[in-house]
Formats: C-alpha cells, structure tokens, sequence
C-alpha cells in the first residue's frame, strides 16, 4: 500500500514541504494530486476539482516540474516557452507576454535563443520553474527542484518560490535539503503511507523537542 | 604517508565545455576524502579519469602509484567503483550480480565475504530477487557490496547519496566510516555540503577548479569574518531587508535563520533598529559558527570577484 488513507489539506498560497523517505508514498500522492492516478479509495480535490471526475481540469490548472523531466535540451530558451505555452493553451500573444515577463524576472533576455544545453544546470531549473508557472496556475508541484544544484542558486530557486507564493501560488515541494524544509509554511512528514506529523516548521521543532527539521525527520522515519 | 591518489594539472573539455581546468590533488592513502561541489563542478569526469575510464587532455594522475593512463590494469585490479547510475544488473539476482563481479575479479563471494558482511547481511534475506526489484536503498547497498568483493585498496564512489533521504544518507556514511576503518582509502563525490562533515578531508570544486582543500575544520576555520544568525517574525521579506542594510556583505537563507555577514563588526543593536523601521519584530541576532556550505558560497563569491 503506497498511501495509506491520507488526509490533509493545503491552502490557497502556502509552501508546502512535502517531505518522506524514499518509498513513503510521496510519488503515488503527487500523482494522485496532479490527475495522473487514480486514488484506489478516497477523495481528492485540487484547485477545486475532483480529481477523479476532472482530471483533466486539474492539469490546466497546475503547474510540475521535476529535476528528472523538465525541459528540452535540444530547444532554445524561447521555444521551450512557446512549447509549453501551446501546451497549456495560452494565445500566441499571451505567451509572448509571459515569455518577456519571465525572462525579465530572470535576467536572461540575452539567452532566449540558446539551446538549452548550453545552459547551467541552476539556470535550467529557474527556467523550468518559470516555465511551470508561465499559465498562472494555482498550484504548482516541485519534485526536488533544487537537486545537485550550487548553494547559491538553490537559494535564489527559493525566492522564485516566495514570489509565486505571494502571488497567491500555491506550492508543493519536495526535497531532500533539510534546511529548505525550513523555509516552507508547513511541513507534512510521510511515513510508510501516511502523514505522520503536519505543522508549521517551528511548532512541530517545539512539539517534538528538536532543533531541526533534519532531527525531526531522523526521528519519525527511523521509528 | 603516502598518497594514494596523485593528480597533477589534470584538464578534460568535451567539446567547447571544459569540465576540468587544471586540477591539483593528493590523497592520503587510508583517508576518508570528499569531492564536494554542486553538478557541473567536475566531480564524475575527474572519478572517471582515476578509475581509468576516461583519458585526460592535460596532466598526469597516479593511483597507488600507477599511472592511470599507462597502468591502468594495474589501477582497475585494486580499484572498487560505484558510478552514479546504478552499476547492477537489473536481470540478474542479487546473490548473482555479486557473484559475476567476484567472478570478473577473479576471486569468489566466500574468500572475501568478511569484508561486506555488514553492509551485504542487510539485503542477503532477498538475494533471490531480481536486482530490478530492489528499493533504492536496497541497490544501493548491493552495489557496494559488489564495488568491494574483490578486497580492493581504494574506493570511488560517485554520488551515492543523490536522490537518497536523509535518514538513509546518514545511514549510508555509517557504512563508509565503517569501511574506512578497515582501512580502504575511501573517495566519494556529493552535492549535500553537508556530508563534508563527515569526510576526513575535502576538495570543494565549482565549475572544474578547486576552490580549496583540506580538513573540514580548517575550511571552516578559514571562513575569515564572523558570521551571524538573524531571526525575525517575517523571515520572507527578512532576506531582502538584510541585504539592504548599509554594512552587509550577504545574506542568505540558512534553515529556520538568516546567515549575515557585514563589511566591519556588527552593531547588534543598530541592526534591531534597523530592522524594527522595516516593520520586523521578534529580532534576534547571534553569532553562529559557519559550516562548509557557508564556506563554499563564501569562496564562489571571491572566484566570482
């Protein structure tokens, strides 16, 4: 059993680190959230739809992007943003718009007509997150976005996340960066199936008695 | 002591990109040694380049004395590697993937099964399964097993902990402490800057150079001016404010604070006041012992500069 009769909600704007060991179960309930699985039992509601009658509807309305899949090595910057613009249904126009609006965020007008390749891994994951929320969508799945990048970038990554959260984004992240747990809203800790512990960073540190979510983490996976 | 690895202004480029430029490196033979840095910095090519796998453009390396390029049978005979993608395979059974390397080597599971017993008796109860069913821990721990079973006096691993939860990474450098003080001259690359910790010493690379080596302590000694630790009630807008604070060098998000450094001594109390004009409250600041990924960011900045 992968997830266990999971219960949990998230609102509108809050970063939510969605946190496990590998095996937990957090892949199936990703998968469940963005309308790619079926739950075998339950309910689930993303931005309003049922997951089960309107997969579809959930899929124009969320954002994904993952450290395995995001973009097209073989693409300029540019024609990823047109890509997933049709994709997502923008007009031509409105994807033009983005795509200038994005790029300026960035700071990397100059590199729209790269191939993707050329790029550094950090930039690619900014684009490939800009790119996820190029359509304005309410919420916005991260499976490790930060993975193997710099410590530097990996921080700027985060204010991309604060900014889209201001908006009104919602985000559900996952990562295996404890600190980064540190920076969400609330955390939810997945333990063979179920969320074993759901809270607010510091409110679940002084519950349990730790100095970490790191500690905290250790503690419930290894019980 | 003598070195195990000696790696003299080793260079790689594939095509325009140039993965390494002109490295320098010694390893002691025995120690536990880290090659940090985030993906691109040059870590696989420099793994492949020691394990034999891959000619340098420029330099020279030796491991336990043999030339990697000339020698490298001799290298391949006392050398145990773990690349980054799984080195198993995936139709076989584990108890058979274990047997065809000690086959490959020339020896058998049973001459040498002293030495993964620890790590290999986790995952024995399942060695009729098809390695391609295993759990990512699970692969993990059989492919080390399989790096080792032909005793060899060094061991490249290459991002093993990628991808791994923290729980199971903490468990994973237990094993390596572990092997280390059997006495195999351990090298293993990572991302997590926070493993540093654990390695006897470090060799912190960004974009194929060195930006130093040595022991974690006196990496972290070396950060050079202190460092604090700043909390406030809106710890989103604090980055931002902090940054915008006359005196301040950096900020950046660290966990549950921000870490400060400033151009001249810190006045606490002209910060708080600072900080209380932008609205923060519930302000702390404290003086905070820099980690090597504080370091890390410290000397990409300076290579920036």
């Amino acid at each position: 059993m992968a997830n266990d009769r999971l219960t949990f909600s998230v609102r509108k704007g809050e970063i939510l680190g969605f946190l496990g060991a590998n095996g937990a179960g957090k892949t199936t309930a990703i998968k469940i959230l963005c309308g790619i699985a079926a739950p075998t039992s339950g309910k689930v509601q993303v931005a309003g739809y049922d997951a089960v009658k309107y997969p579809e509807k959930i899929k124009q309305s969320i954002g994904y992007m993952s450290q395995k899949f995001s973009l097209y090595d073989d693409l300029t910057v540019r024609e990823n943003f047109r890509l997933y613009g049709g994709i997502y249904g923008l007009s031509r126009k409105k994807i033009r718009q983005r795509t200038a609006e994005l790029l300026n965020r960035l700071h990397m007008n100059d590199y729209q007509h790269k191939i993707l390749a050329s790029l550094p891994l950090g930039w690619k994951q900014k684009l490939a997150f800009s790119v996820a929320i190029m359509h304005h969508p309410q919420v916005v799945f991260l499976d490790e976005p930060t993975s193997g990048v710099d410590p530097v970038t990996r921080r700027q990554f985060w204010e991309l996340i604060y900014e889209a959260s201001e908006e009104g984004k919602t985000i559900f992240v996952t990562t295996h960066y404890m600190d980064e747990a540190e920076y969400c809203d609330t955390v939810s800790m997945m333990v063979a199936g179920q969320i074993r512990a759901m809270g607010e960073p510091e409110a679940l540190k002084k519950e349990y008695g730790v100095a970490s979510v790191n500690e905290l983490f250790i503690q419930l996976a290894r019980n | 002591m003598e070195a195990a690895v000696s790696v003299e202004n080793i260079s790689k480029s594939y095509g325009p990109h140039q993965a390494l430029a002109g490295i320098d490196m010694e390893i002691r033979k025995g120690t536990l040694f880290g090659l940090i840095g985030p993906d691109g910095a040059g870590k696989t090519s420099l793994i492949r380049i020691l394990t034999t796998l891959l000619y340098p453009e420029k330099g020279k390396a030796t491991v336990f004395g043999y030339d990697t390029v000339r020698e490298f049978r001799k290298i391949r005979k006392i050398t145990g590697y773990m690349p980054g993608r799984f080195s198993l395979y995936h139709d076989l059974s584990v108890e058979e993937n274990l047997a065809f390397y000690a086959r490959i080597f020339g020896t058998t599971v049973k001459e040498n099964y002293h030495l993964i017993k620890e790590i290999y008796q986790q995952i024995e109860p399942f060695k009729k399964r098809l390695a391609k069913e295993l759990s990512g821990g699970m692969k993990q721990k059989l492919a080390l097993s399989c790096a080792l079973i032909h005793k060899p006096d060094i061991l490249f691993l290459d991002e093993p902990t990628y991808g791994v939860d923290a729980v199971s990474r903490k468990e994973f450098w237990e094993m390596l402490r572990g092997l280390k003080n059997s006495g195999i001259t351990i090298v293993v690359s990572t991302a997590y800057m926070d493993e540093a910790e654990q390695c006897d010493t470090i060799a912190l690379m960004q974009q194929g150079a060195l930006l130093d080596m040595n022991t974690p302590e006196n990496i972290r000694n070396g950060f050079g001016r202190a460092l604090y630790a700043v909390k406030s009630e809106h710890m989103h807008r604090l980055v931002k404010d902090l940054r915008a604070y006359p005196d301040a060098l950096t900020a950046f998000p660290f966990g549950s604070t921000i870490h400060l450094t400033t151009r001249e001594v810190l006045d606490q109390r002209k910060l708080k006041t600072f900080l209380a004009g932008k609205g923060h409250q519930n302000i702390t600041v404290k003086v905070t012992p820099p980690g090597i990924e504080d370091c890390f960011m410290n000397l990409m900045q300076k290579q920036d500069d």
